[in-house]
């Protein structure tokens, strides 16, 4: 049974974060490309929580932005509010987080990969992939069509054998009540694929009208306007606020004396669930001594009533949702919308995929998302972008892109997956990164455009306009190094009016910048550039004389790590035969096959002395000192 | 390149005539060059030459040993940096001086195979000693493991972990506030931090006040022999230093009659304090009474009690004996080859865990097993000072010195005004120094820390 129906360069399988930018980065690299989703309705889904960004997702989404991607641009055009975090803190760790309004930012980017030339869109369920020679050739969707491709992506989300649980219910689904895709997990099983299972959950939702905002804290969005992309011009300034309630001590009885009927506890769940994102019966059992836990109340968009009850993620069983519901200040009537879930899925294990998201079993499949044991939809987005950049390269016989530790926190997540693998699902925090300092959120335009333009998805517009900014930067950061200003009455001014020491000799601007009373604003007045700077060179300038000394600290550990990370494993290396490494590492190295040794130093379990060895075995190009 | 410059003994230890310590990297002649006395400045020599000259201590200009050594410049070295080897006498007591000065003035200590791993790094490896050099990777690897191993159990890694326990707290915390901005727990402050660290700082100073390896290694174990008059104290010290060849020196500065003898057990450094005391008074019946002992005890970190095998347990020989719990000791019965009049069984039960040798010095029966008892000791890092916890090796004193740098920097970050998410930076690099003293630093430690410390979510 089945039909050929067609032929492409990249063939995409699913439309979440991952899918669209794989797809987007695929067709617009030149490849003409298929994009495959059960429910084409269902493109983009928030299926959880109904915003972007935060610490390191935000700095994600600025990442995939610099690289031509476009989530960053997709949620400027449909947030309800945006807000800056951590801005009583360092710049390295700002961070943008927009509420999003789900239903048009699923719209919005249905309606740019319609408009994407290159890509074809097609709702079908794939059950089957078609391998030949450990090489994937296609796909095979449930009606029995048949599609030929150079390279395949997939990016199958909470769908694979997803299974939703509501406490002892519990049903074959995807998300939000979709058609799980069984047949393709069963097929990636057989196919000789190490399969994990995971857990992840969502709150119910409630009506806006049954509930008490007036008894809750307002949550406003900033007012000065704010956007993820390098290219939005137009802001949004009409915001909806969020709010903030807690739960009590009555809220927390409830759920102790229904514990027993919590499949967390019951043993229903088989699924291993992040830390990061405990359910609130988790919450209340392993911090039994708080007496709050914070709910935000969250629009789910601008045209519905519906509200995301952040904080309340949980599987227990329905009436016992809403009965914890009403427990809460503000909620006392609320009407439950939705209830809240926990879904399990099949991921498979990323250290079985290069740095490139090209799985090692099978060449010409990569996988992104979910499916690689991350969790939000930033990690997925980042990853997709990545898979579609080295599927799109794949079918050009370009060698794959890959970011690394220093340059990107997509570098970071990658690296991690593949090198370490994870146990939960994965999510990206800025502690995660080494290099914190130099993957800002304000430089990631500086970190990545370069590379973006290289792969051919930045426009020539964009690249120029990119390369006058840099350009301006370290014009005024050198004249701020050459100028000094003197100790005249105008400049004490406005040290003193600043709160900070007078200067009794002629002082570079560059140091005096480093005081943490000043800022740009301040040096500018005592000696004004030739022409006004636009604010983000402003930004820039202050951030990178400011904190040189940090930067350069870091600078320096990148340098330590980069001869190790460019001296490259060759094919031929057989661990087997390297006497004198541990077993552990023979055993860790042979799963990772790590492509540098800078990649292999990261893998638990190996040691310093084990890479030493390493190194003499590939210099000695495998001949002496092996076992045989 | 390598940024930093690397050393280490690279001449096996024991007690060779000559041992040899390399110094490695892009700093190496300027480091060596301030431990260095001798006609010319290592920085203007040839490259490939040999020098005659002094080693002194950086901080103190201390004089450490007469050496030879060789500059070698980039590239035509084993590891293609520039190298600077200096030979010393052998024996544990002036190589480690010598590396202790080098690590003083800037370089750090090698890992295992570091050397060789530079070498192939900077392109060239030494093709035909590729097996010996795996060979000795191994071995150094393994006995870092065992002595890992041994510290594992030490009082030492106790502490460190304590230590270091209390830093991923404060980074924990740090590490909430950042990636979790709106989550109710308590916002660092700059004073709460600062406070944190200069409490850091203090535990890890008094860790460093404890970490006298380096001083032992130039001064000595100081060891204290006591024990009633008659006992054999003077034949004991005889027999130590007969049998090693001890050096008598005067201290400059000190009055005559103390006098303090060196000798050295099987490679390790002994300081045998008050030994005139011990010498003179011999004969002089009771003139070291129990007071004395206990002050000359104060200043030890070894302790030898002598007792009488042909004497029963007198009252002063109880009360030393419950003296020397508070102390790392040694019990020595000696004159065994006279009948018996002490109920052995009872002292090994008075003494407990405290290792017991029988000895006829007289016969000179028994130094083997004492001598092994005193190695054994000091090499499983039972050896403690006074104040407690003894660190027992260079790395570790090197590494504590960077953690301690680190916390520094943290503090003097804050004071700067600088944001505390930035001068983190500073104290999860000490908090790294620690873990690697115990061979812990996995940065996973503190993704687990966040979420067991916190309730996040969702």
């Amino acid at each position: 049974m089945g039909y050929i129906a067609g032929e492409y360069d990249v063939i995409v399988v699913g439309a979440g974060h991952a899918g669209c930018e794989a797809a987007l980065a695929a067709a617009r690299m030149g490849c003409s490309t298929l994009l495959l989703t059960i429910n084409l309705d269902m493109i983009a889904y928030m299926p959880c929580n109904p915003s972007i960004g935060g610490p390191a997702k935000g700095h994600v989404v600025r990442e995939i932005d610099a690289l031509g991607g476009e989530m960053g641009k997709n949620i400027d055009k449909t947030h309800i509010q945006m807000r800056m975090l951590n801005t009583g803190k360092g710049p390295a760790v700002y961070a943008l987080r927009a509420q999003a309004d789900k239903v048009l930012y699923q719209r919005e980017m249905k309606k740019v990969l319609e408009n994407q030339p290159n890509l074809v869109l097609h709702q079908g369920m794939v059950e089957k992939l078609i391998v030949e020679n450990g090489t994937c050739k296609g796909v095979v969707t449930r009606t029995g069509a048949h599609y030929r491709s150079k390279t395949v992506v997939l990016t199958t989300g909470t769908y694979l054998r997803g299974k939703v649980i509501i406490g002892d219910l519990s049903y074959e689904s995807g998300p939000n009540n979709q058609l799980p895709a069984v047949n393709l997990a069963h097929h990636l099983h057989e196919l000789g694929f190490e399969m994990v299972r995971f857990k992840t959950g969502t709150p119910p939702r409630v009506n806006r009208k049954s509930i008490d905002t007036s008894r809750m804290e307002i949550q406003p969005g900033d007012e000065e306007p704010r956007a993820f992309s390098y290219e939005t011009t137009e802001f949004i300034t009409d915001q909806l606020p969020c709010w903030l309630t807690y739960t009590n001590e009555k809220t927390h009885q409830y759920i102790r004396d229904n514990l027993h009927r919590a499949p967390m506890y019951s043993g229903v769940i088989e699924g291993r669930g992040p830390r990061y994102c405990p359910s609130i019966e988790d919450k209340i059992v392993r911090f039994a001594d708080k007496g709050r836990h914070q709910i935000f109340i969250e629009p789910e968009g601008r045209e519905t009533e519906e509200m995301y009850v952040q904080g309340l993620s949980t599987s227990l069983p329905e009436d016992v949702q809403l009965q914890i519901l009403r427990t809460i200040e503000g909620l006392e009537k609320a009407e439950m919308m939705r209830t809240g879930y926990a879904i399990e899925y099949d991921a498979i294990v990323p250290t079985q995929l290069w740095p490139s998201l090209e799985t090692k079993l099978v060449e010409n499949l990569f996988t992104a998302g979910q499916i690689n044991g991350t969790s939000g939809y930033e990690e997925a987005a980042g990853q997709g972008i990545m898979a579609g950049i080295n599927a799109a390269r794949k079918v050009q016989g370009k060698d794959p892109v890959i970011l690394d530790r220093s340059q990107a926190y997509i570098g970071v997540l990658i690296d991690d997956l593949v090198t370490k693998g994870t146990n939960e699902p994965y999510r990206l925090l800025t502690s995660r990164a080494e290099y914190r300092l130099l993957l800002r959120h304000d430089n990631a335009d500086l970190r990545l455009t370069e590379i973006g333009y290289e792969i051919g998805l930045i426009s020539e517009e964009r690249y120029r306009r990119f390369i006058a900014k840099k350009e301006a930067i370290e014009k005024e950061i050198a004249r701020l190094r050459a100028t000094k200003v003197k100790p005249t009455p105008e400049v004490q001014a406005i040290l003193k009016e600043m709160g900070t020491t007078e200067i009794h000799n002629a002082v570079e601007l560059a140091d005096l910048i480093k005081r943490p009373e000043l800022s740009y604003k301040e040096i500018a007045r005592m000696s004004p550039p030739p022409e006004p700077l636009a604010p983000e060179v402003e930004e820039q300038v202050e951030i990178q004389l400011k904190y040189e000394g940090y930067i350069k600290k870091s600078l320096q550990q990148v340098e330590k790590m980069r001869k190790m990370e460019e001296k490259r494993i060759p094919d031929w290396v057989d661990y087997n035969k390297i006497a004198g490494i541990s077993s552990e590492a023979r055993e860790k190295l042979n799963q990772v096959r790590p492509v540098s040794l800078g990649q292999a130093s990261r893998i638990s379990g190996v040691s310093p002395a084990d890479i030493s060895i390493l190194m003499v075995y590939i210099e000695q190009g495998g001949k002496v000192y092996s076992k045989t | 390149m390598e940024t930093d410059t690397i050393a280490a003994i690279a001449t096996p230890l024991g007690e060779g005539g000559i041992a040899v310590i390399r110094v490695s990297g892009p700093e190496a002649i300027p480091i060596a060059d301030q431990i260095y006395k001798g006609k010319t400045s290592l920085a203007d020599v040839p490259t490939h030459t040999v020098h005659y000259g002094y080693i002194v201590h950086p901080d103190t200009g201390e004089r450490i040993d007469e050496v030879l050594v060789t500059v070698m410049r980039a590239p035509r070295t084993f590891t293609r940096e520039d190298v600077v080897e200096i030979s010393c006498h052998g024996g544990m007591v002036p190589v480690h001086a010598v590396l202790e000065a080098l690590l003083s003035a800037g370089a750090r200590l090698a890992e295992p195979g570091e050397f060789t791993k530079r070498a192939f790094l900077n392109g060239r490896i030494d093709l035909s000693q590729a097996e010996a050099v795996i060979d000795l990777i191994r071995a150094k690897t393994d006995r870092a493991a065992k002595v890992a191993l041994k510290q594992h159990e030490g009082r030492l890694s106790r502490l460190i972990r304590q230590l270091r326990n209390e830093i991923v707290e404060t980074l924990a915390h740090l590490a909430v506030n950042v990636d979790y901005p709106e989550y109710d727990a308590e916002e660092m402050t700059s004073r709460f931090l600062r406070e944190r660290c200069q409490q850091i700082e203090k535990e890890i100073d008094r860790l460093l006040s404890t970490a006298r390896q380096g001083k032992i290694y130039r001064e000595g174990i100081a060891t204290v022999i006591v024990g009633r008059p008659n006992v054999g104290k003077s034949s004991l010290m005889n027999a130590l230093t007969q049998e090693n060849k001890a050096i008598v020196t005067e201290i400059p500065g000190t009055t005559r009659d103390v006098i303090e003898e060196y000798v050295n057990v099987r490679g390790i450094p002994l300081r045998l304090l008050d030994t005139a005391g011990i010498r003179e008074t011999e004969d002089i019946v009771e003139r070291i009474g129990v007071e004395r002992t206990h002050k000359a005890l104060e200043q030890a970190d070894l302790v030898l009690l002598v007792l009488n095998y042909a004497e029963p347990l007198h009252e002063e020989d109880r009360k030393l004996i419950s003296i020397l719990k508070q102390y790392t000791a040694i019990v020595i019965v000696n004159k065994i080859d006279l009948p018996g009049q002490l109920n052995l069984e009872e002292v090994r039960s008075l003494v407990g865990d405290t290792p017991l040798i029988t000895t006829s010095l007289k016969q000179e029966k028994g130094i083997e097993e004492l001598e092994e008892a005193i190695a054994s000791l000091f090499l499983l890092g039972k050896v403690e000072t006074a104040e407690g916890t003894y660190v027992s090796n260079a790395r570790h004193i090197h590494l504590l010195k960077k953690a301690k740098q680190n916390v520094r920097d943290c503090i003097d970050g804050i004071d700067a005004g600088v944001p505390l998410d930035m001068v983190e930076i500073d104290l999860k690099n000490a908090w790294q120094n620690l873990g690697e003293i115990i061979g812990e630093a996995v940065a996973e430690d503190l993704i687990d820390q966040i979420f067991s410390q916190f309730c996040l979510g969702k």
